[in-house]
């Protein structure tokens, strides 16, 4: 019965929105790929989509790279969901990253400490927009942008000081990169519980499935604690939530030290891998922005991140393998698109409402009377509605 | 030529688990005042929009001096000459009165503004209708009820003949309403066609012609002004008898539940005090009536005693508890409910479903939670008495997102979670502000209903009627004082005015305490 009213009610209205935006999206990339190079345009389009299941050891790819984003995805919806923009998630990823690191090559510490360093340095970095926000009224989004900036510059100057973090002080080739874990501390790497032999690839361990848990310890906060409740009333409405006798500014702290600390984990998670390791550049962390069109992509609702970043870590698995028929920069241009297109759910939704309300066919789904000049205004952090609740 | 300006006939609009319109005719003569009288939710801004192209109807057809006329969007409406006057309006508020009635319509040549000629035609039909507005003045800078005369003025820049007002009277003072009226009157003499969207008699009475009522989204009738009387009128709206007294017995006010010494609250918009120096008391077992003209300081003490904002000086006690410096849980929790002046920023969260906003104050408390989750069937259960006890409709019952109810029950649901608090003080800022005869008169009865239980009740009013029925005794503020100490009886509505207006001031009274 509740699957039933599931996806009959808001929730299918948002899913088959999401569904909307990436086939559009889908379809411009196709577009795109034609007017670069037509001759091999279905061909790189076809490696696009399937790739990601073209073999085992591209399918742990995919969920390699889909648990960071969907710790980045977290944190920027959980955001959203409390009324916040955390354009941070690049930086408070970075700096769970080099807290991760820093942890696992200088201290030797094993994997959950390193993790749990991570979660508390993305917390603090996200802390602080947060702070400024509650007691000084300043803008988040400009505070986390420089805090972008400033952490990965605090990040590149530590590391580069640091030389037992380096790989080059391990017998590495590189200068400007952290050591390979496996050689410096093979402790500090996230257990593969045999997963990685599963799947035959060395990108496979368990990290997805903290993510995945993450996601649903995210859901149930939200949607069934009180504290969930009270960052939602801040979020869609402070002045009534301040009236209701609820801090309002210790909301504000709060959740964006949880977006912090959820993009932090993101951090640790991936560079924690065994597989990655972190180079000295200067330029901000994709995953963090990834974050903010897997949050848009899942309307901000915790479960639906987990498939939103699995899709987009499978169209830039099934982009990599497109070469070498189309260059990086190509792929790179067309999965943005996917992506960007793909953030479209929001007005897909009340496009698709308005259909079905013009149709009738599923009255129920169409948007109240009143609601539906805000909707079409509304920022995500408004819109977005707990089917949980609803349907229950 | 049809005998009609406008019909809609048989208009038919449905929203999903309510019929909004069902099956509605409404005709406008040319020339007359026609009101369009209804509860909260009867249906009146559903068929307006419709008029005004912002919904399609489901049934039914408009008709335009007896011919079919599709209208699709507001611009079709204005090429209509159909015209509204806003409950909300539509201004710009930092540009100049002239620029905002051009907004839209600007006259030019080849690209340029020539204001020239727009000054003088906005001129003309200021002066033409006694409007008396200054086309340079910032619309930020001018008073309410002339930002309405402004939005008069722009339909009659755009030569509408018919001109819907909704709830024009809603905002203003008892002097701008009578304005307001003679204005009117004088645009029917002209030929326009006026519809008049209200639900206050009064004013029914005194301006229209004729009335169309509605009820729950049905057409009741449409009745000469002249043949029929408040009574008859708010038993169709109604659909039963409305008492307009309130029924309340003598009591003997017991001990003092709040008390409010020299409290001073700074403005947020200038540099004086916007409460200068305010002592009261409210006893058990009485009402309370904080009256004055809106912007006297009243939202600014109200806000202090709340906690809402800051007292910067003296003292506020709830039941023996100095509660100056508390926070809002504390003086919830000390036994204070408060019904916000303004629903929509204070009272809810919009985008929460009914459930959820009728545990707004409370969802902390172990009824409703346990261990930090929400027990979702108690609040049900809750939310469902509520629902019931306190005759809350909505679409969907508890799960209806509160944003989609009708202003009415939004109150109501506001009043029973705060009366259902069993409060000490119940703070009830403007609790029947845009509300209809039945939703007044039934949260008028809720208001002595607690005083006749024992409670203490803070009524703070622009309604002259609702000070003279409901208090036991009346305060007037005035720039933040409090220049009028009265029992109930003791005054006329003449002499309140006066000192709601400044006009006189009682120092004996205000000085001591009774």
């Amino acid at each position: 019965m509740k699957i039933k009213q599931f996806f009959s009610g808001k929730a299918a209205t948002s899913f088959s929105a999401s569904l909307l935006s990436i086939l559009a999206g889908l379809v411009f990339g196709l577009i795109l790929l034609f007017c670069i190079n037509a001759e091999d345009a279905l061909y790189g389009f076809s490696r696009l989509i399937t790739a990601g299941f073209s073999s085992t050891g591209k399918f742990a790819k995919v969920l390699y790279q889909a648990a960071p984003l969907i710790m980045t995805g977290l944190s920027v919806g959980f955001a959203f969901k409390t009324g916040l923009f955390n354009i941070g998630a690049s930086g408070q990823y970075t700096v769970g990253a080099f807290a991760a690191l820093l942890f696992a090559l200088q201290f030797k510490a094993p994997w959950y400490v390193c993790m749990l360093v991570a979660m508390v340095a993305g917390a603090l970095w996200g802390a602080i927009p947060g702070f400024c926000k509650a007691f000084f009224n300043v803008n988040e989004v400009i505070t986390a942008i420089m805090f972008n900036w400033i952490g990965l510059f605090v990040v590149n100057l530590s590391v580069s000081n640091l030389p037992n973090m380096l790989s080059f002080t391990y017998g590495g080739s590189v200068k400007n990169m952290t050591a390979a874990l496996e050689v410096a501390n093979p402790d500090a790497i996230i257990p593969k519980l045999g997963l990685d032999k599963l799947l035959d690839s060395s990108y496979m361990n368990i990290s997805i499935f903290i993510a995945i848990a993450v996601a649903v310890i995210m859901w149930i906060l939200l949607s069934k604690t009180t504290f969930g409740y009270e960052l939602k009333a801040c979020g869609y409405n402070k002045h009534a939530s301040i009236y209701a006798g609820i801090s309002a500014k210790k909301n504000i702290i709060l959740s964006m030290v949880i977006a912090g600390a959820l993009a932090g984990i993101g951090g640790g998670i991936y560079f924690l891998s065994g597989t990655a390791q972190y180079s000295i550049e200067k330029v901000l962390l994709d995953m963090g922005f990834n974050g903010i069109s897997v949050a848009l992509l899942a309307l901000s609702n915790p479960i639906g991140t987990i498939f939103s970043a699995i899709f987009i870590s499978y169209i830039q698995v099934g982009g990599e393998a497109m070469q070498p028929e189309f260059q990086t920069h190509i792929i790179d241009i067309i999965i943005a698109v996917i992506i960007y297109l793909s953030a479209f759910s929001l007005l897909m939704r009340n496009v698709i409402t308005r259909i079905g309300k013009r149709k009738k066919a599923q009255p129920e789904t169409a948007a109240e009377p009143v609601t539906q000049t805000q909707e079409e205004n509304a920022l995500p952090s408004d819109n977005t509605e707990n089917e949980s609740e609803v349907n229950k | 030529m049809s005998a009609y300006e406008i019909e809609m006939l048989n208009i038919t609009k449905e929203f999903p688990g309510i019929k909004a319109n069902d099956n509605i005719t409404l005709q406008l003569k040319h020339g007359e005042i026609h009101a369009l009288l209804g509860e909260n939710g009867a249906g009146k801004s559903t068929l307006m929009s419709v008029l005004f192209g912002l919904y399609q109807p489901d049934g039914g057809q408009i008709l335009k001096n007896g011919k079919v006329v599709k209208i699709n969007n507001p611009n079709d409406a204005n090429d209509l000459n159909i015209g509204m006057v806003h409950q909300h309006f539509k201004l710009v508020e930092v540009f100049s009165v002239l620029d905002n009635i051009i907004l839209g319509v600007e006259p030019n040549k080849l690209g340029f503004l020539r204001k020239k000629e727009a000054r003088q035609r906005v001129m003309e039909l200021s002066e033409k209708y006694k409007l008396m507005v200054d086309p340079d003045a910032m619309v930020e800078d001018i008073s309410v009820g002339m930002q309405q005369r402004v939005e008069i003025l722009k339909m009659l820049y755009r030569d509408n003949e018919i001109l819907i007002f909704d709830e024009p009277t809603a905002v203003l003072t008892p002097q701008e309403i009578d304005e307001l009226m003679t204005i009117m009157k004088n645009f029917a003499k002209e030929g326009k066609s006026i519809l008049f969207i209200t639900h206050k008699l009064n004013e029914i009475m005194a301006v229209a012609d004729r009335c169309t009522v509605l009820r729950k989204g049905k057409c009741i009738g449409t009745v000469e002004i002249k043949d029929t009387t408040k009574e008859e009128l708010s038993r169709m709206m109604v659909g039963r008898n409305v008492n307009f007294k309130v029924d309340k017995a003598e009591t003997v006010p017991g001990e003092v539940v709040f008390k409010a010494e020299n409290v001073t609250v700074a403005s947020k918009r200038h540099k004086n005090n916007a409460v200068k120096d305010v002592s009261f008391e409210v006893r058990a077992g009485e009402i309370v009536c904080l009256a004055g003209i809106e912007g006297n300081g009243q939202t600014e003490f109200v806000h202090a005693i709340t906690g809402l904002e800051k007292i910067s000086a003296g003292k506020v006690t709830l039941c023996g508890h100095d509660i100056t410096n508390a926070t809002i849980r504390q003086r919830s929790q000390f036994g204070m409910s408060h019904i916000p002046e303004d629903r929509h920023k204070h009272g809810l969260v919009l985008d929460y479903a009914l459930e959820e906003n009728l545990v707004l104050q409370r969802y902390w408390q172990p009824e409703f939670q346990k261990n930090g989750f929400i027990r979702h069937n108690e609040v049900r259960e809750y939310a469902e008495k509520l629902i019931d006890q306190y005759d809350i409709r909505s679409g969907q019952g508890a799960v209806t997102v509160a944003r989609s109810m009708s202003g009415g029950n939004q109150q109501k649901a506001i009043v029973a979670r705060e009366i259902d608090k069993n409060p000490e003080l119940l703070v009830a800022v403007q609790p029947t502000r845009g509300l209809d005869v039945g939703a007044i008169e039934y949260i008028h009865k809720q208001l002595v209903a607690q005083r006749d239980e024992g409670k203490a009740v803070l009524l703070v009013s622009l309604e002259l009627d609702e000070v003279m029925n409901v208090s036991d005794t009346i305060l007037v503020m005035y720039e933040g004082e409090i220049v009028g100490r009265f029992k109930a009886g003791e005054v006329t509505v003449e002499e309140l005015g006066l000192y709601m207006a400044g006009a006189k001031r009682d120092n004996r009274r205000c000085d001591n305490e009774d």
